[in-house]
């Protein structure tokens, strides 16, 4: 039980925290610190550019750190109502 | 003269245009044979037409959900608005959708696809009908969702056309075929980049007609696999865009040195966003939430095999997203250094902002090559067009026919050829509406995305708000709708494509969809909040 409620707290701040990062790429979303900064990033790539790549790759790590650890459980445990038998 | 002949004496077969034709021709034709390969596996049932039974792994979920969401909009609109404002177009509408399109796909994607397996839904409005205890909330979603659709379908549709005709220029010296402009001095000229090519209603019309088929024998099998045939067309053919047109612009001896070449050339403003107000920026972050309620992705969210077949597309969607976005925000900054003609013209004197890309593959790459770039092109615009068309057919034959006439009345087989009609006359409709008029692919798919965005709070509230009632649901719908046509006339149907809202001040413009977004959500609680609640047996449903 003890372990059960300690693995259950566990989860909870992983996707709490899983959670505030997704918050955090909204706001950090909104480079106004780039905004006017005309550098380019190995010569070539504007860095209000590169950066806003740089929070999609971010973005997809943070959904993959979603997918593992604050996936929705039994999802897929049914009873099929619309086939009219249990999954 | 033999053909033969004509070889040996070095003369081409083809003009650059013809050939780039037959290479479209052939594209298409592969995606015929698409749809007739996947019509032999079709199982004749309307869960399997309308669903690919359940099927769909998660690459395949993946390829045709990125596919259906990435339209003309996400290549020929990005490099033509980056054409026209520089880099912030990416951050504007890239990067927040890799964020804001997975949050999507994982709040609301996995628990739609539940219940549609569990309750048996296909379309969007049979789970509205079903949450809400309402009739009357389908009977007003079902206009505003197709009314929505039909532009999203004519931005598709009207971008194949001007693809074909700037790509096939010059093909053909039929006085049909030609195509005039006003020149500098007011007097009527030969428009080059567009004259001897395939006119758009014939463009338009074939694409039409390759998705039709496509979509009538393959269902949404057949649209899932040419979806997933068309991604990995465009995505590889974009990067190969990429580094040809940057090779060729740049002019250096590699391709780093070329890219520096080009960019070196790009005017400040367009490295920046320097032209682009903060707060503008920011309530864009609105528009992307219009994924969560798009019906074609509804539709394909329930094709799912399982709920994990969720992980890749929620994962992968961002990555996706900057890889075909930053070569196409690249090109369209790098278009504004270019010039044309015998005077040297800027590129944006002579085109408009939407045959950016296609002027640029056409004018710096060779015919063969050049006819698969445009292929690609088209991979995109059609890989949304078939789930669209196939989406509109569903609910048609779900939420009209068979809701009102009764599920039993029509057999299985007759519900799929009741589709299949359905989807004739939309895409009829649509092509017909195409020739209709003209608004910028890039204007007339934000509007159509603030109405879905202003819809995301019905949604949301419908799987996570016990409170949502029918009522509030229908107040939301409503004042969306009411709000929405109201800023729309204010910008002249759209006609202004600059319109902003200045409720803070000229300094501070924001998108419409802000105070649309504002009215539908407010509506939707304060209602909620004083009429009664949904039943025990409703809430039971839905909130184990």
């Amino acid at each position: 039980m003890g372990l059960k409620s300690k693995r259950g707290s566990k989860e909870f701040e992983m996707k709490t925290l899983i959670w505030l990062l997704v918050i955090i790429l909204i706001i950090i979303h909104q480079d106004f610190w780039y905004w006017e900064d005309a550098t380019l990033v190995f010569g070539f790539l504007p860095i209000g550019l590169a950066y806003h790549a740089g929070i999609s790759i971010a973005a997809g790590i943070v959904w993959t750190l979603a997918c593992q650890f604050a996936w929705p459980e039994g999802i897929d445990d049914f009873d099929n109502e619309a086939e009219g038998g249990a999954k | 003269m033999n053909s033969f002949m004509m070889l040996a004496e070095g003369e081409a077969l083809l003009n650059p245009g013809q050939t780039r034709l037959i290479v479209i021709l052939v594209y298409l034709a592969s995606l015929l044979f698409l749809g007739f390969f996947a019509s032999r596996l079709f199982q004749g049932t309307k869960k399997d037409y309308l669903l690919a039974s359940h099927s769909i792994g998660p690459f395949l979920l993946l390829m045709s959900i990125f596919g259906t969401t990435m339209t003309a909009f996400a290549l020929v609109g990005s490099s033509g608005e980056a054409f026209k404002k520089g880099i912030g177009v990416y951050g504007m509408l890239a990067s927040s959708s890799g964020i804001i399109h997975s949050l999507c796909f994982f709040l609301i994607g996995v628990k739609i696809y539940r219940f549609g397996r569990q309750y048996g839904y296909t379309t969007q409005i049979q789970f509205f009908r079903d949450r809400l205890e309402s009739d009357i909330v389908g009977l007003l979603l079902f206009p505003i969702l197709v009314g929505l659709i039909i532009p999203y379908l004519l931005i598709g549709v009207m971008a194949g056309g001007t693809v074909i005709q700037v790509m096939t220029s010059g093909a053909f010296d039929w006085e049909a075929f030609q195509v005039m402009k006003e020149g500098p001095a007011g007097d009527m000229i030969i428009d080059k980049g567009k004259s001897g090519g395939v006119p758009p209603y014939l463009g338009s019309l074939l694409i039409c007609m390759v998705v039709l088929v496509y979509v009538f024998f393959g269902g949404m099998r057949g649209t899932a696999w040419a979806n997933a045939f068309q991604t990995i067309v465009f995505m590889v053919l974009g990067v190969v865009t990429f580094v040809l047109l940057a090779n060729k612009l740049g002019g250096g001896e590699t391709l780093m040195e070329s890219l520096r070449n080009v960019t070196s050339k790009v005017s400040p403003d367009k490295l920046t966003r320097v032209n682009m107000p903060q707060s503008q920026f920011f309530s864009y972050l609105l528009i992307p939430l219009s994924v969560g309620m798009f019906p074609h992705l509804f539709q394909h969210w329930l094709t799912a095999k399982s709920s994990g077949s969720f992980k890749t597309p929620v994962i992968c969607h961002p990555i996706f997203i900057m890889l075909v976005w930053v070569p196409c925000v690249l090109i369209g900054i790098w278009a504004t250094t270019q010039t044309v003609g015998p005077k040297q013209i800027p590129i944006g004197n002579v085109i408009s902002p939407n045959a950016v890309l296609p002027f640029l593959v056409k004018t710096n790459i060779g015919p063969w090559l050049g006819g698969l770039l445009a292929a690609g092109i088209l991979a995109a615009i059609m890989s949304s067009l078939d789930s669209q068309f196939l989406c509109i057919g569903s609910i048609f034959t779900n939420d009209v026919v068979a809701h009102y006439a009764g599920e039993d009345r029509f057999s299985d087989k007759q519900q799929v050829w009741i589709a299949r009609g359905f989807v004739i006359l939309i895409v009829l409709i649509t092509y017909v509406l195409s020739l209709q008029g003209y608004r910028s692919v890039f204007t007339m798919a934000v509007w159509c995305f603030t109405g879905f965005a202003s819809l995301f709070p019905i949604i949301v509230a419908s799987l996570y708000w016990k409170r949502l009632t029918a009522a509030g649901a229908l107040s939301g719908v409503l004042a969306m709708l009411g709000s929405w046509l109201f800023l729309f006339w204010k910008s002249n149907w759209g006609g202004n494509t600059e319109f902003l809202l200045t409720p803070f001040g000229e300094a501070y413009p924001i998108m419409p969809v802000v105070a649309i977004f504002a009215c539908s959500t407010i509506a939707m609680i304060v209602t909620s909040l004083i009429t009664k609640p949904p039943s025990d047996a409703t809430l039971a449903k839905f909130f184990k």
